[in-house]
């Protein structure tokens, strides 16, 4: 204080009841901070697990090749101290001139959710949820009303009078996650593809409650895999393991697609029901089924746009 | 119940100001305050003991879930928001009501309200810390905070609703605490406010206060896939909401204030506080009624969700107790208020108001943001009650900022009562 004079002097420190007062009140506050410590002391835990490269790591779209490969690295030593299993993370970039697309045809789906299986072990799900980001609902005969549908059954499959309804992330070409993103931690790739920056995410889960169709999973909790179950063939923007609290979604496979492999879940279906493709291709089975065939969308009226088709077979 | 304040406080000594003094002085204005706020008899040390102790179990609530995950809370894939989120938007109605006693002060030039106003200010800061509050602990990683600060992280303006509804609320808590901390410190120094320093702030706050719980409002009814949230009724429903909640909020803070402090003041404001909730009630009930008609009548597919909040569907019935508790308590508050007696000083204006509130934070909460899950994007029903982990950071949340809540009220009170002995000295 540098004109401290005009002030008469405060009675608060310096006369006799108030000293006592003032003792009370530094024992309260020690105490206090004691107390705040102790109710905190569970964060000073959780925090041994953030490293301080992890911390300060930048947004993916900022980082420069050198930077992405230390991450890569890191996140690889992260796998082998944590799980003690030896994983690759690559990076494949969107293909020019690949647009990405999918088609379900319903006449030949039986629901036997293979497809959701093959994800949940292709993706390095947590086992103990039994996560996938695929729901297969199953539908009465004679409309598409997912009202009367049923995600959670558990009988043989195909019941009489019943079609089954594959759903995973449309890929929307106008997609309200990423707009609704505060953070564009969620961003669409050029050939469609929307992806999540696990490292960048607050897990604020408001993309969750955009999506219109249910396709994006939060993680509630570290995932827990066997080290013998982990998938080591990994992509940093899909199938990684993802760390707790942060958000996570169907990316086409794109480890795999890019490379010009298929998505697992549709290697994985027995009835061939499913049919994936680049359709800016003329010779493409995808492009023959947008094509040709009497093809919807779900929920057109929101104008999100999907690439991921349904049809049936006459 | 004896004074704290002017009788067990130390008085706040009311120094000479000269304008070269103004700045360097405010170090010593906030050292004082917190003297002045942290003094009191045994029920001030009680209540602020309680208080930090129920804000301590919160938080240590809060720091077990960011160790072991939001898994311990109730939430899924299927409600991804739940208490947190209910408690934000009804913290965000009352920080926009707290502006309703500065509209009749300075549009009206209703002299009497203006020596309140700091009160409603005071409220607004308090709840909007609750606000804040209730969206960081609602964040799976907190760590990652600064992404959201623009121009260090990443901010997706102007696309992002959330991004604006940050730059709302944070700019409303600047506003409000300019206006408390101005006028507060010119009465410390005991000279008058100069009006260029926060007359157009106070009309800013006006225009704020709207535009929060209007953002807010957005966050929810821009989202297409969400049919019970996507409806352009639901912003004004939030204001007619929150200029209830606001002023019967700041009924109970002058209540407790007058019977703490020998603070007196003219019954009228508070009976212009209570014209403003009977308005703004029978406007809220109105919109209700014709949201509600919309839904049931044309009986579409919008009504699902509806349906399942008021009466129940496929036999899950989570949150019907809850939105008919909420419909009782707001009609029977509304009824107390337009009862003669509601303006006289007494308990059926305390019982309006606690019963307005009540029915309000489950309307704007547990009734709003639950229901928008529920049926999901795909029509599955899976229902959410908090959990023990949710109740606790929010019971915290509360705490703390009362408590913030409490020294404002205090210091507010202090500076008040020992300007008013220099009024009559000089
Ligand atoms: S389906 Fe959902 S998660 Fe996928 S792009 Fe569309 S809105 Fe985003
Ligand atoms: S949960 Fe992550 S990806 Fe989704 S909106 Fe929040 S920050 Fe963005």
């Amino acid at each position: 204080m540098s004109n401290g004079a005009p002030f008469p002097t405060l009675p608060i420190l310096d006369q006799e009841p108030s000293n006592r007062r003032g003792f009370l009140k530094a024992c309260g506050a020690t105490l206090g901070l004691a107390a705040w410590a102790t109710a905190l002391k569970p964060l000073t835990e959780w925090a041994q697990d953030v490293s301080v490269e992890e911390f300060l790591q930048k947004h993916y779209r900022e980082l420069t090749a050198d930077q992405k490969q230390a991450v890569f690295h890191r996140l690889e030593e992260d796998c082998r101290k944590e799980h003690g299993v030896d994983v690759t993370i690559s990076d494949p970039q969107a293909i020019p001139g690949v647009q990405f697309a999918y088609a379900l045809n319903l006449s030949v789906c039986i629901g036997c959710r293979k497809c959701a299986e093959a994800c949940h072990i292709e993706n390095n799900h947590d086992r103990a949820t039994n996560n996938s980001y695929i729901r297969v609902f199953e539908m009465e005969m004679g409309g598409i009303d997912f009202e009367q549908g049923n995600a959670t059954y558990d009988h043989p499959v195909p019941q009489p009078g019943k079609f089954y309804m594959p759903v995973q992330c449309q890929q929307c070409e106008n997609p309200p996650c990423v707009k609704a993103c505060p953070i564009e931690a969620t961003w669409q790739e050029q050939d469609g593809i929307v992806v999540v920056d696990y490292n960048w995410c607050i897990g604020c889960r408001y993309c969750e409650a955009a999506c219109p169709y249910h396709a994006r999973r939060f993680n509630w909790e570290a995932p827990q895999i066997p080290a013998e179950e982990i998938n080591p063939d990994q992509g940093y923007l899909s199938n990684r393991i993802r760390p707790q609290g942060v958000m996570e979604k169907c990316t086409f496979c794109l480890h795999r697609t890019r490379e010009g492999k298929m998505p697992a879940c549709l290697e994985a279906c027995p009835t061939g029901a499913r049919v994936f493709g680049n359709m800016l291709d003329p010779n493409s089975e995808i492009r023959w089924v947008i094509e040709n065939k009497r093809t919807f969308v779900l929920k057109e009226e929101l104008g999100t746009k999907p690439r991921f088709y349904y049809f049936f077979d006459e | 119940m004896s004074d704290p304040v002017s009788t067990s406080s130390p008085q706040i000594t009311t120094p000479v100001g000269r304008s070269g003094d103004l700045i360097a002085s405010y170090p010593r204005f906030l050292w004082r305050a917190l003297q002045v706020a942290t003094d009191g008899n045994w029920l001030f040390y009680g209540w602020m003991t309680l208080l930090t102790a129920i804000a301590l179990v919160g938080a240590n609530a809060w720091a077990i879930q960011v160790r072991d995950g939001m898994i311990v809370t109730n939430m899924s894939d299927h409600v991804s928001w739940g208490l947190y989120i209910a408690n934000f938007t009804f913290g965000v109605g009352l920080a926009a009501g707290g502006v309703m006693m500065v509209i009749p002060a300075y549009l009206y030039d209703d002299e009497e309200m203006h020596e309140l106003v700091i009160i409603g200010e005071a409220v607004a800061v308090a709840a909007i810390l609750m606000s804040t509050l209730s969206v960081a602990v609602d964040l799976g990683r907190p760590d990652r905070f600064w992404h959201l600060i623009p121009g260090v992280g990443k901010f997706n303006w102007p696309m992002s609703m959330l991004t604006w509804d940050i730059i709302v609320l944070n700019g409303y808590l600047v506003i409000n605490l300019h206006i408390v901390g101005y006028l507060l410190y010119m009465r410390y120094l005991g000279r008058k406010p100069n009006p260029r320093w926060y007359v157009p702030f106070v009309f800013l706050s006006i225009i704020w206060a709207i535009s929060i719980h209007t953002v807010t409002a957005f966050l929810y009814c821009g989202l297409g896939g969400r049919p019970f949230w996507n409806t352009s009724l639901l912003a004004p429903r939030f204001l007619a909401s929150a200029f209830v909640s606001g002023p019967a909020f700041i009924l109970l803070v002058l209540r407790i204030l007058r019977s703490t402090t020998h603070w007196e003041w003219s019954p009228r404001p508070a009976q212009t506080l209570i014209q403003i909730i009977r308005v703004a009630m029978s406007v809220n009930l109105l919109m209700l009624t014709s949201e509600l008609f919309t839904l049931f009548y044309t009986g579409s597919g919008h009504a699902a969700a509806a349906k399942y909040l008021f009466f129940g569907s496929h036999g899950a019935i989570g949150l019907v107790p809850w939105i008919w508790a909420a419909i009782a308590m707001n009609l029977i508050g509304t009824v107390l208020f337009f009862m003669p007696s509601a303006l006289e000083r007494g308990g059926v204006r305390i019982i309006a108001c606690l019963l307005c509130i009540g029915g309000i934070w489950i309307e704007k909460g547990m009734g709003l943001v639950i229901p928008g899950f529920i049926p999901s994007t795909l029509h599955e029903i899976v229902e959410y009650t908090p959990s023990a982990t949710e109740w606790k950071v929010t019971a915290g949340i509360w705490a703390f900022s009362i408590l913030v809540l409490t020294i404002l009220v205090k210091l507010i009170a202090a500076v008040r009562q020992h300007s008013i002995a220099m009024g009559t000295h000089s």
